[in-house]
Order: structure tokens, then C-alpha cells, then sequence
């Protein structure tokens, strides 16, 4: 008979293994779906897994999308680390981008060199700004910062559908919603001719280390893996839970702004409503596949970046829908959040039920 | 002027009608202590596969049933992560939500631009065709008057019957309840099913009656403001109508002032909903010992059953 028995100490193996099943898993799965709809599922998978990774073009495109995954999972870790939902961070992303995006729409003239450090500085304050509403809202009402957070994603899109459509439309833009493009002195400059990764991509390799020394060598780092997991022991040391929700909102709220104005400015070129698929939602996986750890999150954004490459791919050439990497996403959530029982808990064969 | 007010709240009541389920269920399931963050997902696995079925039958009461079922099984998942594996249960409703959004939008390809014919509103004879009274009391489309039925059902439940008692006490102190000898886990089993249902239910509608057609994420964060109502509630089913209600009415004033045209632009009138969710929550929210006092103390905790 086998039973559950918590263990004493977290399992450090079984939460590092628990995302590699968790990938293996939903390739199978995969496999099976791709079965289910005609296709091979050895091409499929191929075409979805491995193909980014064969061509230097598809890797410069994996580092572009990986780049927003990465910062956003990055800002989100913070948070849940604490034990603090901030699930809006895709409204966040877009605040961002406008606030940033806003300022080369003014200035679509400009040739000041300023104007980039500006839009990014712009873009972090204006995902703060998004993030401080919850946290307004949590601090001083009560307020569920899962809700207010949620609901300010909506207000954000139609914020940018608004403004893309209305005051900040291209006068030359024959009616599509969309800004000017932005001028050229607004451009993040390309890392090799011919391909999309641009400077934004190396900012974002950085901001992992920078996470990673914040947490595992300052005060503030070791108070947010304190308060997550021993809260009430964090109280007594004096850790303010207000000050926590304030300061992880905001660097999840600013990291999220930056990953939005560095997609608007350096990915796109202007501002449009499409600026994201889903990319604030997507970085909640990457962060919780990553195991909140910077490093992790790293290679966990660049895993989820791989997935969307290979959707694209796979819908060119294999004519598979692209709203299968969607379902993978969820998949590879369940897998994970299934196996982390291990984590806590292991399995014991037990020859106590005769005596009972 | 009779004639809009009545168009109006016919109106409201269809608005109101789907974030009513999906609350109802949430109520249930919040009240045994889970708290799943998939209801939107499971809203849009209910929209999608009721609308697949119905237009694959012709037999929009069918497709309600499969939304019905299939919201079930997609809470189920839920479910076995959580009270069998002990999940974080934050972390696998959010995982329930991207899946159903996914797996919704996969599915729904095949039928986005097709068109159904919807459930209609009843007519009885003479009853409807009263003036005024008539279309407001007897003139809507059956759901309506199930997600009422359902509501004073759950009322009921919770409040008078046994069974309801022994769910509140789970959710309440999962530990008296498992040493008194009630089977907490199963319990929760069947309150997370019951949560699916009903939003299965209310994603149903929203493709079967409110909008008898498929779009891509057509829930538009109906299954969060639904998750909203349940704390705007209180954790009570008679101020869940109320909450329902109201934000019907919200969602048809926004309507009306966009076709009066008020020189307010439309996006931001989109926005009111949204707002209005933020607003209530924060109101509700204040009073904190009014929320510690009604939400059901184990909300969120995982239980294990030490022997």
C-alpha cells in the first residue's frame, strides 16, 4: 500500500525535475493531440520543439519573443515568492508601452538621442504606475489584488484601442488603428543585420543575474523569500507586509512596463492593440516553470518562446492552428503544478495499515 | 418610453443572467473552502463545446447540456490537482483559466462566423401578452428562470438543509469536520463539480442565447467579475442576485449611452464593468471585519487527512 508522507525539508531535486517532466509530459500529450488531428505527431513535434532551435534566424526570433517572457516571469517571481498574485501584469506590459510608445508618438519627429532612455524610463514608470493601483487598492482597502489587477488588463486594452484609434491614429495610417512609427532615434539598435534581436534582448539576459543577486545577497531578497515562506516569522522580524505589497507590485508592475515599450519600440516599431499575445499571462508559467529562481525563469521563458516560434512554424508548414501552443501552455502548468507534490510529499510503501 | 425600460431590463436580466451561474457555482464552491480562479476558463469551455454541439445537432438545449458537462469535467482537473495533489490552489486556477482559454480557442476555430439558432425566450399564451407585467415576468428565455431556481435552491442548501451545514462546516474548519467523520476531500470534490457546472452553464449562454455565436475569449472576464460578485456577496447566494443584477445593468447602461452617443468614446464606456468590479471590491473590501467574518475560514488552504 502507498502513501503520502510529507517530507521535512523541501525536495531541492524534485522541484527542479518537476518542470523537465512537466515538458516531457506535454510533448507526449502533444503527440497524442496531433495524433487526434491527422497529423504526425513525430513531424509535429519536431516542427514545434526542435525547429526554432536549428536556424539562426529562428533563434533570434526565440530570443526576441523570450525577452518579454523573461522579464515579465522575472517581476512576477518577486511577487509570488511573497505570496502576492499580481496576475495583471499583461495590463501592466501595456501601460507601459504606452506611456513609453506615448512619447514617440509626440515626438515622431524627433532626432534626440534622449528619446530612447526616455521611452524606456517612461514605459517602467508607467507599468508601475498600472501596478500601483492594486496595490493602492490592497494596502489601504483590502482590496483582492488578484481582481483589481485582473480587471485593470481590460481597462488597459481599451485604453490602447482607444488611443490607437482615435488621437494617436497615423494621419497617413489609411484608417488601420496603429500610431505613426515610431522615429528612428526611438529604435533599439539590432544585434546582426538581417535579424529582429535588438538591444532589448540583451537588457532582458542581464535583468536575470541582477534578480538573482537582489535576492540572494541584499536585505530586501532575503526578506521577500522570508515573508513567502514563513510570514508570520517575517512579521516578527519586522517586516512590514505593506511595504512587501508596495515593493513587489512595483518591480513586478516595472519590469513588466519595461518588457512593454522595449516590444512597442524595439520588436514593433509603433504602437498597435495587438502588442502582445499574451504575454503577461504567459510569463504566470514561466515564472511558476522556472521555480520563481531567475536563473530558472530564464530557461523557462526561453522554453515557452521556443513553443511559440514552433506554433508559428507548425502553422506555416504544417497547417496546425496556432492556438495549440495556448493549450500546451495550460498543459504544461498542470503537469507542473501535478508534480510539485513531490516537492512537499513523497511516497512510502506502507506496512502499518495491518496493525491498525 | 415603457417600451425601452421594459427592452432594457429584458435586456439587463440576459446580462445579468450568465455572471449569476457562474457566482452560484463559485458560491458553492468557495463556501466548502476551494477557491478556483478557472471560472472564466471554464465559462469558455462551456461556451465553446455548447456551441459545437449545437451546431453540430441543431439542438441549442443539448449544446446547453454538453456546456453543462463539459464545465464539470473541466473543473474536475481542477479538482484532482488540488485535493488529491495538493496544489497551490491560486497557482492551478490560474492554470485551469490559460488551459480553458487555449484549449477554447483551439476548438472554436472551426466555428468562428457560424450561427445557431438560439434559445428562445418563452411565450405562454395570455400571460406574456399582458401589458408590461407580461414581458417582464413571463417573457424571458428559460435560463433565466433556471439561474433563478438554481439561486434560491443553493439559498435553501446552504441555509436549512443538512448537507449544506456539513459543506459550510468544511469549509469553515476542514479538521472538526474530517474528526467528526464527514469526508471533507469528497465533499470538495462535489462542490468544485457543482462550481463547473453552473459555470459551464453561464458560458453555455453566453454562446447559446446571449450571443448565439462563437468568438475567440467571448467571455471577456465575465468569470472573473463573477468572482468578484461571490466577495461582493459576501458569500451569500440572495446578495449574488443583487450583485448579478446590478452589473447587468451596468453593461446595459454602457450599451444604451454608446447607442445614444453621449460624445463618449466607446472604449471607455467598455471600461465601466471593469471599473465598476474595482470600485465594488474596494467598497466591500474596507470593512474587514465584515470579510473575515463571512468568508469561509479554510478558503484556499489544502487539507490532508492526517490518518
Amino acid at each position: 500500500m502507498l502513501r503520502l508522507e510529507p517530507r521535512s525539508t523541501r525536495s531541492f531535486a524534485a522541484a527542479w525535475l518537476s518542470p523537465v517532466m512537466a515538458l516531457v509530459l506535454t510533448a507526449i500529450t502533444g503527440g497524442v493531440i496531433f495524433l487526434t488531428m491527422g497529423k504526425d505527431p513525430t513531424t509535429a513535434l519536431y516542427i514545434y520543439f526542435v525547429e526554432p532551435l536549428t536556424t539562426t534566424s529562428g533563434l533570434s526570433e526565440v530570443a526576441v519573443k523570450a525577452g518579454p517572457l523573461i522579464l515579465i516571469g522575472i517581476g512576477l517571481s518577486f511577487g509570488f515568492r511573497a505570496g502576492i498574485w499580481n496576475i495583471g501584469a499583461e495590463g501592466q506590459y501595456i501601460a507601459g508601452a504606452i506611456a513609453g510608445g506615448g512619447l514617440a508618438v509626440y515626438f515622431y519627429d524627433s532626432e534626440s538621442t534622449l528619446l530612447l532612455p526616455a521611452m524606456l524610463v517612461l514605459g517602467t514608470l508607467g507599468g508601475m504606475a498600472w501596478a500601483a493601483v492594486p496595490a493602492l487598492l490592497k494596502t489601504r482597502f483590502n482590496a483582492n489584488e488578484i481582481l483589481v489587477s485582473l480587471m485593470l488588463v481590460y481597462v488597459a486594452e481599451l485604453l490602447l484601442v482607444h488611443l490607437v484609434q482615435g488621437p494617436w491614429r497615423n494621419p497617413q495610417g489609411w484608417g488601420f488603428p496603429g500610431t505613426r512609427m515610431f522615429p528612428d532615434v526611438a529604435a533599439l539598435p539590432l544585434l546582426f543585420s538581417g535579424k529582429r534581436a535588438h538591444l532589448g534582448t540583451l537588457i532582458t539576459l542581464a535583468v536575470p543575474f541582477i534578480a538573482w543577486f537582489i535576492l540572494a545577497r541584499t536585505r530586501f531578497g532575503f526578506t521577500v523569500r522570508v515573508f513567502g515562506s514563513a510570514p508570520l516569522a517575517a512579521r516578527h522580524a519586522g517586516v512590514h507586509s505593506h511595504r512587501m505589497i508596495w515593493q513587489s507590485l512595483l518591480i513586478g508592475g516595472g519590469l513588466a512596463g519595461l518588457a512593454g515599450v522595449i516590444e512597442a519600440t524595439g520588436t514593433i516599431g509603433q504602437l498597435m492593440p495587438d502588442i502582445s499575445p499574451g504575454y503577461g499571462f504567459t510569463a504566470i508559467i514561466v515564472a511558476f516553470l522556472g521555480r520563481l529562481h531567475p536563473v530558472g525563469v530564464l530557461l523557462a521563458g526561453v522554453a515557452i518562446a521556443v513553443t511559440y516560434i514552433g506554433g508559428e512554424g507548425a502553422q506555416i508548414s504544417a497547417g496546425l492552428p496556432k492556438a495549440v501552443t495556448g493549450l500546451f501552455q495550460g498543459i504544461i502548468l498542470f503537469y507542473l503544478l501535478a508534480f510539485d507534490l513531490f516537492t512537499r510529499y513523497r511516497f512510502v510503501v506502507s506496512t502499518r495499515i495491518a496493525e491498525h | 418610453m415603457a417600451e425601452l425600460i421594459i427592452a432594457s431590463v429584458m435586456t439587463m436580466m440576459t446580462a445579468a443572467t450568465p455572471l449569476m451561474f457562474a457566482a452560484t457555482g463559485e458560491l458553492i464552491c468557495e463556501r466548502s473552502g476551494v477557491l478556483n480562479l478557472g471560472v472564466e476558463g471554464m465559462m469558455l469551455i462551456g461556451a465553446v463545446f455548447g456551441f459545437a454541439t449545437a451546431a453540430a445537432t441543431g439542438s441549442a438545449p443539448l449544446g446547453l447540456l454538453i456546456a453543462g458537462t463539459s464545465g464539470i469535467l473541466a473543473s474536475l482537473i481542477f479538482a484532482v490537482l488540488t485535493l488529491s495533489l495538493l496544489s497551490n490552489q491560486v497557482a492551478t486556477g490560474l492554470a485551469l483559466t490559460i488551459f480553458g482559454t487555449g484549449l477554447s480557442a483551439l476548438v472554436g476555430l472551426a466555428y468562428v462566423g457560424e450561427t445557431i439558432d438560439r434559445i428562445a425566450a418563452i411565450h405562454l399564451p395570455v400571460l406574456s401578452d399582458l401589458p408590461v407585467v407580461g414581458q417582464l415576468l413571463f417573457g424571458h428565455d428559460p435560463l433565466v428562470y433556471l439561474g433563478f431556481i438554481v439561486l434560491v435552491c443553493v439559498a435553501w442548501f446552504l441555509n436549512r438543509s443538512r448537507w449544506g451545514m456539513i459543506l459550510r462546516a468544511v469549509g469553515d474548519s476542514d479538521v472538526s469536520a474530517h474528526a467528526i467523520g464527514y469526508p471533507v476531500v469528497l465533499i470538495r470534490y462535489a462542490a468544485v463539480a457543482f462550481g463547473g457546472l453552473m459555470a459551464g452553464l453561464g458560458g453555455g449562454y453566453l454562446s447559446l442565447v446571449y450571443t448565439p455565436l462563437w468568438a475567440e475569449h467571448m467571455t471577456a472576464g465575465r468569470g472573473w467579475i463573477a468572482l468578484a460578485l461571490v466577495v461582493f456577496a459576501s458569500w451569500r447566494p440572495g446578495r449574488v442576485l443583487f450583485g448579478a443584477i446590478l452589473f447587468g445593468g451596468i453593461t446595459i447602461l454602457q450599451l444604451n449611452a454608446q447607442a445614444a452617443g453621449l460624445g463618449i468614446p466607446a472604449s471607455f464606456m467598455s471600461m465601466l464593468p471593469y471599473i465598476a468590479t474595482i470600485v465594488v471590491l474596494v467598497l466591500i473590501s474596507r470593512d474587514v471585519v465584515r470579510i473575515r467574518l463571512n468568508a469561509p475560514a479554510c478558503l484556499g488552504r489544502p487539507f490532508r487527512a492526517e490518518r
